[in-house]
């Protein structure tokens, strides 16, 4: 059994199983070998009990009881075929006698059949013969004894008898005809059923031999499949308590098979890699969420206590109270950034969905924007014109490109000439139709994100070095992500050469019903 | 202008209001009954759906601000029974539930406006004194076909705006700014307001977006202007008025 060859990080690969192993178990030298016994016996029964309760030994008591039937009908009918064929040709041959013996005695007259008789009872190993006169003399035959009024009716008859030239005086079957002859004679030829009999009882004994056989064997290949299946669960059962004692390290054991157990417990594993992923990512946001919200709380704190500490007049107070509202709402949002990409991630927003036209929002988004970057000196185009329908929630959406765009709008210098006007912009925002996927694309000329960077990039309250002096939550390109993933699509971040193109990649909806699409416009 | 929160300036209607706050946090209850006595209006309080039902029934309020989880009745439900009655005194809802669906559940259920916790108090006045305006007026300002602040007219049938008598040429988003401002004239409206009411977003956009389609929309109706009409409202937002 190769049940711990594949144990991958299992923290408890070496725990014993408490299998009716009992005597293993022993107790330190010094104990005397008589207490440890009444224990070793109660764990020797409840092990026993544990197996009987086991769903493999009850399937193979089942089974056992199932084959057993079986197997005894099969030799029943086995048993009775046999005797019907035997019992078939004693017939065939005794007629043939019968038949034969008439011809002599037509021909030859009752001289010749006493012959005949004579001749054929002196042969060993014969049938038995028999005949008589109307009065029941006996004429011939080899026949000592028999039952009175055998002879008194003429056909087949199972009788008991006694040879001629036979010593012993037990009694003997046979499956006789009797027969009657022109001129009151009787004729009965029969043949010993002993052979059939010994056969009978040498079928019924190897049957009662062979059911033995199979009960105990059944029994214990049920009890060593049991117990082999039983370490196995039990040591799944042991690593899935370790594991739900908090360390989700531990895997189950695969034994390489590819049997019932093992896809169980390949599907187990890939569940707790889901699980640990989760779990690090939960660790993680807390532990951005600590040092992210932290930060301002601290600022928050300090600026209160030097405010308490050190302002004199009613402006400085002023002053510390506004800073103090002003860093509270950068909290506030980050907060609800946070449960906005909470939300998402669970897919709790799936239920509002509804059909809309992508490029709609695109043009929406862009229009609230423009000014911004126009403020900043900057060229924004706008490419969206096909309908792009996606299923989805239209604010999510909305929000996700406004992000992106922001985030453009935020990271893009500003051309220190004007360019010209046919060249590119320094923001495009698109929407497009590429097969079964809407593509919406905020493309700007900042300075991009290196490729290493990228996947980090999404990640949340990640923000790279060279960004960290620019406002913000950092949590801008995490709800992208996370919006675009609700959608059952994906954000991608490309090289714009120069600067950053961010695509949400959704799929696109079946033209049709269209609802909830309410431009604004 | 003065930089004050709660001075008078945030008020802007022209009457005392009474309100009815249920809350069941008491000291939220009793911060936000002072900060509306400190502009005038008079705020009485109740601290649980049941309470907060039997007072809306007989007293003569001009608006509600609900929670929307209270003891022995929720929000909702109270919003309910009270329309139920035929009580059609306005009410905003308060929540620290704030997601979108949240917000649409709450004015499905018979509520006027909705307000995720934590909010700034500028916000929740100038909602509630839009609310309460909107009442008064038995929604009367939509009917007005042209709205009029000092010498600018917006005729909304024929999206056609002059300033003393020329034409402003205004972009259709432009537009609808213009006369969300002038339907709410002499009351404060707030960013937040605008993004809901004009761009139909309920997400912070992070950034000052509205304020730049502001200043633009202030360059087009004011430049050139002595009298400025659109005013921003410290800590609050914007009104558009004609202080002469």
């Amino acid at each position: 059994m190769s049940d711990s060859t594949a144990i991958v990080r299992t923290s408890l690969g070496a725990a014993p199983a408490s299998l009716p192993e009992g005597p293993r178990r022993r107790g330190p030298a010094a104990m005397p070998a008589g207490a440890e016994q009444p224990g070793r016996w109660r764990s020797a029964l409840s092990s026993i009990g544990k197996l009987a309760r086991t769903t493999v030994f009850k399937l193979t008591l089942v089974y056992l009881t199932v084959f057993a039937l079986f197997a005894v009908l099969l030799l029943g009918y086995f048993a009775w075929t046999t005797q019907r064929l035997i019992t078939d040709q004693i017939v065939a041959t005794v007629d043939a006698e019968i038949t034969g013996l008439a011809e002599q005695y037509r021909q030859g007259g009752i001289r010749r059949l006493v012959i005949a008789v004579d001749n054929r009872s002196r042969r060993a190993g014969s049938n038995i013969y028999l005949l008589t006169t109307f009065n029941g003399q006996v004429l011939s035959g080899n026949i000592g004894s028999l039952p009175s009024g055998t002879m008194a009716n003429t056909g087949w008859v199972e009788t008991a008898y006694n040879r001629l030239d036979e010593q012993d005086t037990g009694a003997h079957f046979a499956l006789a005809r009797v027969f009657q002859l022109p001129g009151g004679f009787r004729l009965m030829v029969g043949r010993d059923l002993e052979e059939r009999a010994r056969l009978n009882q040498v079928i019924w004994s190897a049957g009662r031999w062979s059911a033995a056989i199979v009960v105990v064997l059944g029994l214990a290949g049920g009890f060593f499949l049991t117990r082999r299946v039983l370490k196995r669960v039990d040591a799944m059962t042991d690593t899935t308590r370790t594991i739900m004692t908090g360390d989700l390290s531990g895997r189950l054991p695969v034994s390489g098979t590819g049997d019932e157990l093992d896809r169980l417990a390949e599907n187990l594993n890939s569940m707790l890699e889901r699980i640990e992923a989760l779990m690090h990512g939960l660790k993680e946001v807390s532990d951005n969420i600590a040092h992210d919200l932290r930060t301002p709380l601290t600022r928050l704190r300090n600026r209160s206590e030097e405010a308490l500490r050190s302002a004199r007049s009613e402006p400085e107070y002023r002053a510390a109270l506004e800073s103090t509202i002003e860093e509270s709402d950068g909290l506030i949002r980050t907060f609800n950034a946070l449960l906005m990409i909470a939300r998402a991630e669970s897919g709790q927003a799936r239920a509002n969905m509804s059909d809309f036209d992508a490029a709609d929002s695109v043009r929406d988004i862009a229009e609230l924007y423009e000014p911004l970057a126009e403020d900043k000196g900057l060229t924004l185009r706008v490419e969206a014109g096909a309908e792009a329908l996606v299923h989805g929630s239209r604010e999510l959406l909305s929000q996700a490109l406004a992000n992106l765009l922001d985030n453009a709008i935020k990271y893009t210098v500003p051309p220190p000439a004007p360019r010209d006007e046919g060249g590119p912009p320094d923001i495009l925002v698109r929407a497009a139709v590429e097969g079964e996927r809407v593509v919406l694309s905020v493309g700007d000329r900042g300075p991009g994100i290196p490729p290493e960077d990228r996947s980090r990039a999404v990640e949340r309250f990640v923000r790279l070095e060279e960004s960290r002096s620019a406002p913000g939550s950092g949590l801008g390109l995490s709800l992208a992500a996370a919006v675009a993933r609700l959608h059952g699509g994906e954000l991608m971040l490309d090289d714009n050469g120069p600067g950053l193109n961010a695509s949400l990649v959704l799929p696109r909806a079946v033209a049709g019903a269209a609802a909830g699409a309410d431009s604004s416009l | 202008m003065a930089a004050s929160l709660a001075g008078d300036d945030l008020r802007s209607s022209d009457r005392a209001m009474r309100l009815l706050i249920i809350e069941d946090d008491r000291p939220a209850a009793d911060y936000l009954a002072k900060a509306f006595k400190e502009v005038g209006h008079i705020a009485d309080l109740a601290g649980d759906g049941e309470d907060g039902l039997a007072q809306a029934q007989d007293g003569n309020y001009d608006i509600l601000i609900v929670d929307r989880m209270l003891p022995r009745m929720d929000g909702l439900t109270m919003i309910g029974r009270l329309r139920e009655q035929g009580i059609q005194t306005p009410a905003l809802i308060l929540s620290a539930l704030g997601q979108v669906d949240d917000r649409v559940k709450g004015l499905r259920a018979g509520g006027d406006d909705y307000l995720a916790k934590p909010y700034a108090f500028a916000e929740l006045l100038a909602r509630v004194e839009v609310l309460a305006r909107r009442s008064q007026s038995g929604g009367g300002r939509n009917e007005e076909m042209v709205y009029r602040v000092g010498d600018l007219e917006l005729d909304r049938l024929s999206h056609r705006v002059t300033r003393g008598g020329e034409e402003v040429i205004l972009q259709p988003r432009e537009f609808r700014l213009l006369e969300y401002l002038m339907k709410h004239a002499g009351q404060v409206v707030t960013r937040t307001m605008l993004l809901e009411n004009v761009w139909d977003y309920h997400f912070d956009p992070q950034t000052n977006v509205i304020d730049v389609h502001v200043s633009r929309l202030r360059s087009k109706i004011d430049k050139g202007f002595e009298q400025a009409l659109l005013h921003t409202v410290r800590g609050a937002g914007y009104m558009i008025r004609d202080e002469r």
